[in-house]
Parts: C-alpha cells; structure tokens; sequence
C-alpha cells in the first residue's frame, strides 16, 4: 500500500507545479492503476490541498476514469453518427458476440476517422472499414 | 533510389500505412511519411514521382513498383478532388513531413510569425480583422474582434488556448492539421500570443486522438526556440464532448468538472484562471500564418460569399464514396460537394440525409442541397456549418432512430449544469419513443383520484406528443447555456420534420401537429 501512496506522491509532486495540475495527474494515476479509486483520490486531494469531494467530483465527470480496474482488454467501438451511416449498428452484435466476458466492448462517440468507418480503437491502434468479418478478428484478438 | 511518400495521418496509419511503408523500404526505397493529402477513400494512398497508387495493400507493392498496378490515379495534384480545391489552410497537406522543421520551412513556413513579429500587435489584430476570419468552431464569432478584446482587457498575464477537443462525429479536420501540419497551428498560436500579449499557450485536446498528442509534442519540442518567448503545451482531455465548449473547456483545463460557466464574463476578460484568454479552434489558429502573410489577409478576404470569408475545410464523412478534407472557399452547394465531388454514397444508394456540422447540426433534406455554405445562409434555414463536418445517409438511415439518438447523446454527454439540457434530453428520449410506439395510455399513476388535474378518459395522441416534444425543444434552444442542449433540437425537429414516416405510420399527423404547434 505504501508503494502506491508514494507513486502517487511522486505523480502529483511531477505535476503539481503546472496551472491545473489534477487532469495531468488523474491521466498518470490511471493509466499507471488502471483506476482512480477511492484510496488514490484521498492521496491526491491531500497532495493538492483539495477535499476529497472535489477531486472525487471531477473523476467522477469524466468518462475516462474509472472507479475500478477492470483487467479485460478493451476495444473501443464509435457509434457516432458518421459510423451509424456506414453500418457500424450492423456489425455491433457481431462484436459483443465474438467479445464475450473475455472482452471490453466499450462504445466511443467519434475518434475522427469519420469518412471511412465503421472505426474502432484498441490501445493507441486504430482501425477502419470493420465489417462482420474484420470486426470479430479484431476483438477475438484483443 | 526511388522516393516513396506514404501518409503517417492515422486514417492511413489505421488502414495498413505503417506495414506498407515497412515494405517499401524492404525493397529499397528511401519512403518519406508525408501529411495525407485528405483523399481518404484512396488511403493508404502511395506516392511515387507526384503519381498516386491508392487503397495499396501489401499485395500490390511489388506492382506498384514495376508499374503494373491498376491502383494508379494519376498525377495526385491534378486529380479532380485536389485540382477543384482552394487550399490556404491545408496548402502543405500531402506534401511535407509533419515533424520535418526544415519541410515547414521551406513551404513558407514561420514567414507569417516572423512578419507578424516585424508590424507589432495591433497590425497583426487589424490584418485578421481585414481578412474577415471567423471562429472555425462552430459559433463563427470574428476572430479578430477576439483578439482586440483580449488585447485591450487589462492584466499581466493572458492566455492563448486552442480548443483542439474535436468531439463532432463527422468531423476530422482538426486531427489532420495537427497530424500533418503540427507547426502551423503552433506557429497561429504563436501569432496569437505576439497580438494579445499572451506568452503561454494551452492546447487542450481529446484523448481519443493518441497521434495528434504524440505529434504536437513532439513538434513543440522542436520549435521551441522558434516560438520562444511564447511557451506552449499539450494538455490532454478525458472523454467529455462538453469539454469543446470555451467555458468548460476551461473549467476542464483548470483541472475542475467540465462544467459550463455562465457567460458574461467572457472567456476574453474571464477566462483561464480568471485572466483574460483567447480560447480559438485549430482551424481559426492553423489558418492564421496564412492570413499573416503579405498579401495573406486580401486573399483571404476575397474569397467567399456576404460575411463567410475566405475558406473552409470541409470534411466529407459518412455514408459517402469519396469522403475525405476539401477545402474550398464558402458557397459552393450541398449538391456540388455530396453529389459532384462525394460521387453519392459509398453503398451506392440514393442520398437519403445529410447532417451538416456535427451531432448538433441539423439533418438536410435532398430538396434543400441548393443552400450556399456560408454562415448566415444555413442559419436561415434553422441549421448550421458548424465544424463543417458533412454526414452523409442513403436510403436505409431511420431518421426516427437519429432524432432519438441526438437526445440519447445529449443525456450522456451533458455536463448537467442547466436543467433544459439535463432533464430535457431525457424527456426528450421519451417523448421520441413514444411518438414511435403511436402514442400512450394513462398510467396507474395519472389514473388515481388523487391526481385531479389528468385526464382519465384518454391516452396521448401522437399529435399531443408532438406538441410536447415542440414545447421541449422550444425550452432547450432558449433555455440552455451552451449549445449542447441549444442546438440539440436542431437535429431531433429536422429529422421529424422532413422524414415523419421514419417516426409514425400517417405522416400527416406529424404535419398537422407541427403546424398546430407553431
């Protein structure tokens, strides 16, 4: 426990000379946890003289942050308008089907490949033109 | 050795670039990873001696190479989609190297910041003024009145930030400038900061653009002596489309709840930390080098159509052949750019619907594609540009399924501060399914004898849940802050509007109610 409370000393003290250090610092926490959890808010408020409701308000705003791990691979499926026009409704259920419990279908609204979706994103892999077919390539290999 | 130019945009990159660049280099050729020139149905899209060779896969390098390959489209610059453009904004797009300063350099680059430099503040303000620049966001509010407003507000340190949080589904051309010509938008930034008085920039952009970040970074690594005094400095969003309005923006960026701040105070006089701040889209900032060119500002000005001046980079999306960036001056008709340059869907249906401008702009139908693109001419019509993102639909779209998909969109994405886009989404949602499902019963609840004032002999008709759902959207467009639940309505009255067979089996219902309810 002690080694989390000191990383997330070191990531705070790494931010906290900026002008709106607690973005910046959720990213890291996240991205090093795979959460923001409860423990972690406590930490940071405390670093950033902030009462824990306010840190724990604005984790809790943002879609990126989540209150738990969740150890699953994730990919990320647009449903935005420019994808529903080229079919991405169609191939959703083929998606789900072939994720299972295994993975993470997580809905996006746009990651900007608009002119050639359907469009999805795994880590910082993106990928385009999915069909039934490519759509469950891509997350049985996840 | 041959050159081979191969886009490291990650439209390209998603479909295969990096292993097709690997494969070429394989051969022996010298492969330069180049902005992309925005043909995104042709990507990736291979450039060897000005000639394009496009959608390559791995299969067709080696013909490509021994010049057997029916993938060619010619010389890339005289191709119908790049020749009938007006580039000011994306000159460079598939010419240069995005992280290469002397690329930049020698494509006119940092001549608008070194002159910008030489004529001092107030000349460059004037120079954005005469060129008639407006905010490429959305609002389209004059930039330059902007710039004067923040130069003249009092206080020692001021801001630039670039919204750079590009939510809008149909919308893609923030993600290349940065992509493919990063300095630019820093070198407007620049500019922006040597015109206000600003030495700190900001550019707050969405974390579902992982190349956009990494670029910029590394470009500002780069040119930091070039734009020195002025610092500036990527900071990262977290998954909220709110967060591309200024004031939430703001809020995001200050490490608060992306919430909307009332205005005034203007983010101008009040802005980040409470100091006076330019809040710009990429495009109004990747625009300004240009304009602050000799001779920039007249050129821009020239072009265009009343009060939309010089050009706009539209983006081509959805269900259409050739999607992908066209920058042209404002004016042309929905006609020309779906029909003429798009070539139709890419299903190769009829045209069904376009939304222009985002999840927020409203749905256009066929009969209305002769409207010029310009600001005041689709305000006319109850629409908008906004980001100039083009969606297009063929015949199978439920228009009934998108008006209640705007709604379902507004309440996940609402920041929750004011109640007509909060509540009103939701509600919203309901009053759609229940158009779609012909109308309700009274429930158990309206039914007791304690609720006096329903009625108890009748459901609602369709026709008296249209009118609620016009009241509502009444209440959204004034009521709201921002435009999240403003413009919500744009889309959901368009759609009910122009497709109501898509929502109920008489359309003349729909008709009649509309026009009881006006």
């Amino acid at each position: 426990m002690s080694t989390k409370n000191d990383r997330i000393g070191e990531i705070v003290a790494e931010h906290i000379a900026k002008e709106g250090p607690l973005l910046p610092i959720l990213h890291d926490v996240q991205e090093e946890f795979g959460c923001v959890d409860a423990e972690a808010e406590a930490i940071i408020a405390k670093g950033l003289n902030l009462t824990r409701a306010d840190v724990h308000g604005v984790v809790s705003f943002y879609h990126d942050y989540t209150p738990e791990a969740d150890p699953r691979p994730v990919v990320q499926i647009c449903r935005a308008e420019a994808c529903k026009a080229r079919g991405v409704e169609s191939i959703i259920g083929d998606a789900k089907a072939a994720a299972g419990e295994r993975v993470k279908i997580q809905t996006v609204y746009c990651l900007g490949l608009c002119s050639a979706g359907p469009a999805a994103r795994t880590g910082d892999d993106l990928h385009i033109r999915l069909d039934k077919e490519a759509v469950t390539k891509l997350v049985e290999n996840a | 050795m041959t050159i081979v130019k191969i886009s490291d945009d990650a439209l390209a990159r998603a479909g295969g670039a990096d292993k097709l660049a690997a494969a070429f280099e394989k051969k022996g050729c010298e492969v330069h990873r180049t902005s992309s020139w925005g043909m995104h149905w042709l990507e990736p899209l291979v450039e060897i001696d000005g000639k394009g060779f496009g959608p390559a896969t791995l299969d067709d390098v080696d013909a490509i190479l021994d010049g057997s390959s029916d993938l060619g489209i010619g010389v890339i610059e005289e191709h119908p989609f790049i020749a009938a453009q007006t580039r000011l904004t994306f000159a460079r797009a598939g010419k240069t190297r995005p992280l290469s300063l002397e690329d930049y350099e020698a494509h006119g680059g940092w001549s608008g910041l070194k002159r910008a430099r030489a004529i001092g503040p107030e000349a460059i303000v004037q120079e954005v003024l005469d060129s008639g620049l407006r905010g490429r966001g959305g609002a389209g509010f004059p930039t330059g009145i902007k710039w004067k407003t923040v130069a003249g507000a009092p206080g020692p340190k001021k801001y630039i930030v670039c919204n750079a949080d590009e939510g809008d589904s149909g919308t893609f051309a923030d993600r290349m400038a940065m992509e493919g010509d990063p300095f630019a938008l820093i070198e407007g930034m620049a500019i922006a900061g040597e015109a206000v008085g600003a030495d700190q920039g900001y550019i707050y952009l969405r974390s579902e653009y992982p190349d956009a970040i990494r670029k910029l970074n590394a470009a500002l690594a780069l040119c930091a002596d070039i734009i020195a005094p002025f610092k500036c400095e990527v900071r990262v969003g977290a998954g909220a489309y709110v967060c591309g309005e200024e004031t939430s923006l703001l809020n995001s960026l200050e490490g608060k709840r992306g919430e909307v701040r009332a205005k005034p105070p203007l983010p101008a006089l009040e802005g980040f930390l409470g100091r006076p701040t330019v809040v710009n889209n990429v495009l109004s900032l990747a625009a300004v080098p240009h304009i602050l060119m000799e001779g920039g500002a007249a050129q821009y000005a020239e072009r265009g159509i009343g009060r939309s001046k010089g050009t706009m980079p539209i983006q081509l999306a959805g269900n259409i052949k050739h999607g992908g960036l066209f920058e042209a001056p404002f004016g042309m008709t929905l006609h020309q750019l779906v029909n003429e340059i798009g070539g139709g869907t890419a299903s190769g249906r009829p045209v069904k619907a376009v939304q222009v401008g985002g999840p927020l702009g409203a749905y256009l139908h066929p009969d209305q594609f002769d409207i010029a693109f310009g600001y005041e001419e689709y305000a006319g019509v109850d629409a908008l540009i906004g980001h100039a993102g083009i969606t297009v639909f063929d015949d199978t779209a439920d228009m009934g399924e998108m008006a209640r998909f705007a709604m379902e969109f507004c309440a996940a994405e609402s920041c929750g501060k004011c109640t007509p886009c909060r509540i009103g989404s939701v509600r919203g949602q309901e009053i759609i399914d229940r158009i779609r499902a012909g109308g309700r019963k009274r429930d158990d609840l309206e039914l007791a004898p304690q609720m006096h004032n329903t009625k108890k002999n009748a459901g609602r008709s369709v026709e008296e849940e249209i009118g609620l759902l016009t009241d509502l959207c009444e209440t959204m467009k004034f009521g709201s802050l921002c435009a999240l639940g403003g413009f919500t309505p744009y889309p959901v009255m368009s759609a009910l509007k122009h497709w109501p067979g898509d929502f109920v089996s008489n359309p003349e219902a729909v008709e009649k109610a509309l026009d009881a309810a006006e």
